[in-house]
């Protein structure tokens, strides 16, 4: 094995294990830290299907930035429809002979690739141009955006202008994910494109990316509108019989 | 000129670092010469003017004052390590709080939607600019990405300077969730500007009015401090104006054990103008459906506080009151009058804070346990067991102004909306001629009057009526369009705001009134058929 391999398959696991043990701790988190009270966004749905279906329309077609921003919800669906497709197609690494619907979705992957860089370029434009969200914006917003269409350009080079072959690719995934590390392919493109993204899978559980688990647990997004019908129990509130009250408090005054 | 540098120099030694963070020592604004933007009937998203709101600063509370609350009389000597210890206690507490300060993804989707921003055009009123000043020392002090990469990752230490803009900004939000609407997560400003003040009260720097009115609710029973005696007496009064005006014996009882209905409504009811006008339409409503109702002298306020400190426990302990007296009066019915953060908390908390609500305490189960006002009222002229003339309100032209914690934190009614619906079903049931204002302004999107969440104070009266003016510029629209002339609320914080900024800009404050003084004028007294 070439010192290029040894390091890069060194490089994956770590990258693999911060990522995966990463963003189970902070779901982790998530989930344990209690709500105390009913603070659903209403109008809100009055049973647990009505909460699915808020959720699957908040994460599926963005509806509030969709109510707020037009030009928002435009670039950043963009760049996250890309994205998705981007990578369903990378599954077919993973598979030694790939499901059909693999293939499939392959026929759209360049404008996957197209759809995604544009949305991020517009993303970083946006948030330069517009004072506001220049404002806000820090650093690492905008290194982000960089890494993620450095990611998505390199990928796009390696399908359309490079001589990568793709069949010592998958043999290298395949080798990772069945834990017998094989060479990894020396073309340098794939090795910035790789690079990068095991860079993004080692920051991704530290940073603002985490809105892609902790959107679940937003309480004014998946509480049910039920406070009068169901009581919501505080698990630290004191019982009411427990609480002091103040010393005036009789109906018969002097 | 020389004598001007050396007072401030003066002024420069003895500041304290708690006079820094409260602006103690500034000038106070003279509410005389605070001036309301020009009314044209548009929003517009305004350019930024960095720091224009930097200098608006509550008044802090007095010493006194805090330790009657329980927190520290002034800013304690190590508040860095107290803030960031608190900050910690409240995010092992509280998931909102966990979640919102780290899933922002700053997109700007929010920026333009706060009425503080939008009016002030200060950058730090916007939602995610006003979070951030949090979330900075949450990423400094708790988060790996902070602690390597800092001010690159929007990370900063908890200095006397970002402090004092926590002092500033975190009391020039309303905690009226406009901006969670529009935000993909739902990241609710309210819970972050909540959890700030519950930090700062915790450290020694509270805000007076806010503070202030709870120790009078806490002793007392009413943000007021009308003691039960003077509160009988205004009562019995009021019952005498009635009787004058309408000849009809309408009673105003306080303290009947057994009677049906508890009534709970903010004690500014019992006094203020136009409040004590919807006060007037409650009665008229019990009296002409035949129930015996009663308020409670102990617990005779709906409005709380608590909430708008973040403080769980002031806000259960402050609706213990309530519970107590279901437990001493006995009714079998619980309604709550016209105000918007008590219906949250009514509506979303009490259940959960002093429940359960049902027939333990000899509540009936069959009805909505609280009931707000409105679902009531209008359930009986539904069933026609009272009678509206709509006729007796043909002067006026109506408008209703969705109450933002009413609007986005509560429901009335079984389906989602009812809070927009049953209000003004209501008001068309008393009127014939309502109007709408712009869609983008009312429901889920209405804006905040501008004085909610313990804003309602004179000293930040600039805030205040720069809040207003995304509602005053589409009251406006409507008044110039369809020749609107009443402004129809159903909060207590709404209706004092509106009273004292509707003159800034130009409208009589008589235009404002709640949505049971047209009931009160609409509604047939006497025999029922």
């Amino acid at each position: 094995m070439s010192g290029l391999t040894i390091f890069f398959v060194i490089y994956a696991y770590v990258a693999i294990a911060v990522f995966i043990l990463g963003f189970l701790y902070r779901i982790w988190k998530f989930g344990k830290t209690p709500a105390p009270l009913k603070i659903d966004q209403t109008p809100a749905p009055t049973s647990d299907g009505g909460v699915v279906g808020r959720m699957i329309l908040e994460v599926g077609v963005f509806k509030s930035l969709l109510k707020s921003n037009r030009i928002i919800w435009l670039f950043g669906y963009m760049f996250h429809i890309g994205l998705f497709l981007a990578l369903l197609k990378h599954f077919r690494f993973f598979f030694a002979y790939g499901p059909g619907w693999i293939a499939y979705i392959t026929t759209f992957e360049i404008y996957a690739g197209l759809i995604m860089l544009f949305g991020l370029i517009m993303l970083f434009v946006l948030r330069l141009v517009v004072d506001r969200t220049a404002f806000i914006s820090v650093m690492n917003d905008y290194l982000l955006l960089i890494l993620l269409a450095a990611i998505a350009s390199s990928g796009l080079i390696i399908k359309h202008f490079s001589r990568t072959n793709l069949t010592t690719v998958k043999e290298f995934i395949l080798g990772i994910v069945s834990f017998n590390p094989q060479e990894m392919p020396s073309e340098v493109m794939f090795i910035i494109h790789i690079s990068l993204v095991f860079l993004l899978f080692i920051y991704f559980p530290f940073s603002k990316l985490m809105h892609s688990g902790g959107v679940f647990f937003s309480p004014t997004r998946n509480q049910v509108d039920n406070p009068r019908d169901r009581r919501w129990v505080n698990p630290w509130g004191k019982a009411p019989e427990n609480i002091e009250i103040a010393s005036n408090m009789t109906q018969d005054e002097g | 000129m020389a004598e001007t540098a050396d007072t401030a120099a003066e002024q420069e030694e003895v500041l304290t670092d708690q006079d820094i963070v409260t602006g103690a020592k500034e000038p106070s604004l003279k509410p005389a010469d605070v001036k309301a933007p020009e009314l044209t009937g548009d929003i517009q998203i305004p350019h930024l003017v960095k720091g224009a709101m930097a200098k608006s600063k509550c008044h802090a509370a007095k010493p006194e004052t805090m330790e009657a609350m329980g927190f520290p009389g002034r800013l304690v000597d190590n508040w860095e390590e107290a803030a960031v210890k608190k900050l910690g206690e409240l995010l092992t507490k509280y998931k909102s709080l966990q979640v919102y300060l780290d899933i922002c993804v700053r997109c700007g989707s929010c920026t333009d939607k706060c009425q503080f921003f939008l009016g002030s055009k200060d950058p730090k009123n916007m939602p995610v600019a006003r979070a951030d000043l949090l979330r900075k020392v949450y990423k400094k002090y708790f988060t790996t990405e902070g602690k390597i990469f800092g001010s690159l990752a929007g990370a900063a230490k908890l200095d006397l300077e970002l402090l004092g803009e926590w002092y500033t900004y975190f009391h020039q939000c309303s905690q009226c969730r406009r901006c969670s609407v529009f935000c993909p997560y739902g990241i609710d400003t309210a819970e972050i500007s909540m959890a700030a003040r519950e930090i700062m009260d915790s450290i020694g720097i509270g805000q007076k009015y806010v503070n202030t009115v709870l120790v009078k609710l806490h002793e007392i029973g009413n943000n007021l401090g009308m003691n039960p005696k003077a509160l009988k007496a205004t009562m019995e009064s009021t019952e005498e104006d009635i009787q004058e005006e309408d000849g009809v014996a309408v009673k105003l009882p306080v303290d009947q054990v057994g009677a049906e209905v508890l009534l709970i409504t903010p004690s500014a009811d019992f006094f203020a103008t136009p409040h004590i006008e919807s006060l007037i339409g409650y009665a008229k409503v019990f009296h002409q459906a035949g129930i015996s109702w009663t308020l409670s002298s102990t617990a005779s306020e709906a409005g709380n506080f608590g909430m708008f400190i973040g403080s769980y426990e002031h806000m259960q302990k402050a609706a213990m009151r309530i519970r107590k007296a279901i437990e001493e009066l006995k009714p079998k019915r619980l309604i709550v009058g016209e105000c918007g953060h008590a219906w949250r908390i009514a509506y979303a908390f009490w259940n959960t804070m002093i429940g359960p609500l049902d027939n333990s305490l000899g509540l009936k189960l069959e009805y909505p346990r609280p009931q707000h006002i409105c679902e009531y009222t209008l359930d009986l002229v539904e069933r026609g067991a009272i009678k509206l003339d709509k006729s007796a309100n043909d002067d006026v032209i109506p408008t209703f102004h969705d109450s933002c914690n009413v609007a986005r934190a509560t429901r009335m009614g079984d389906r989602p909306g009812g809070q927009f619906e049953i209000p003004r079903a209501l008001i068309n049931a008393a009127c014939n001629r309502y109007v709408e204002m712009d869609s983008d302004t009312i429901k889920e999107k209405t804006f905040c009057c501008g004085g909610g969440g313990g804003l309602l104070s004179d000293e930040i009266l600039d805030v205040r009526v720069q809040g207003a003016m995304p509602r005053m510029q589409a009251y406006h629209a409507i008044k110039e369009e369809n020749g609107a002339n009443f402004f129809a609320l159903i909060c207590a914080i709404c209706k004092a705001q509106f009273t004292k900024v509707f003159p800034k800009y130009g409208i009589p404050m008589i235009e404002v009134g709640g949505i049971h003084q047209l009931v009160a004028k609409a509604i047939e007294l006497g025999a029922k058929e």
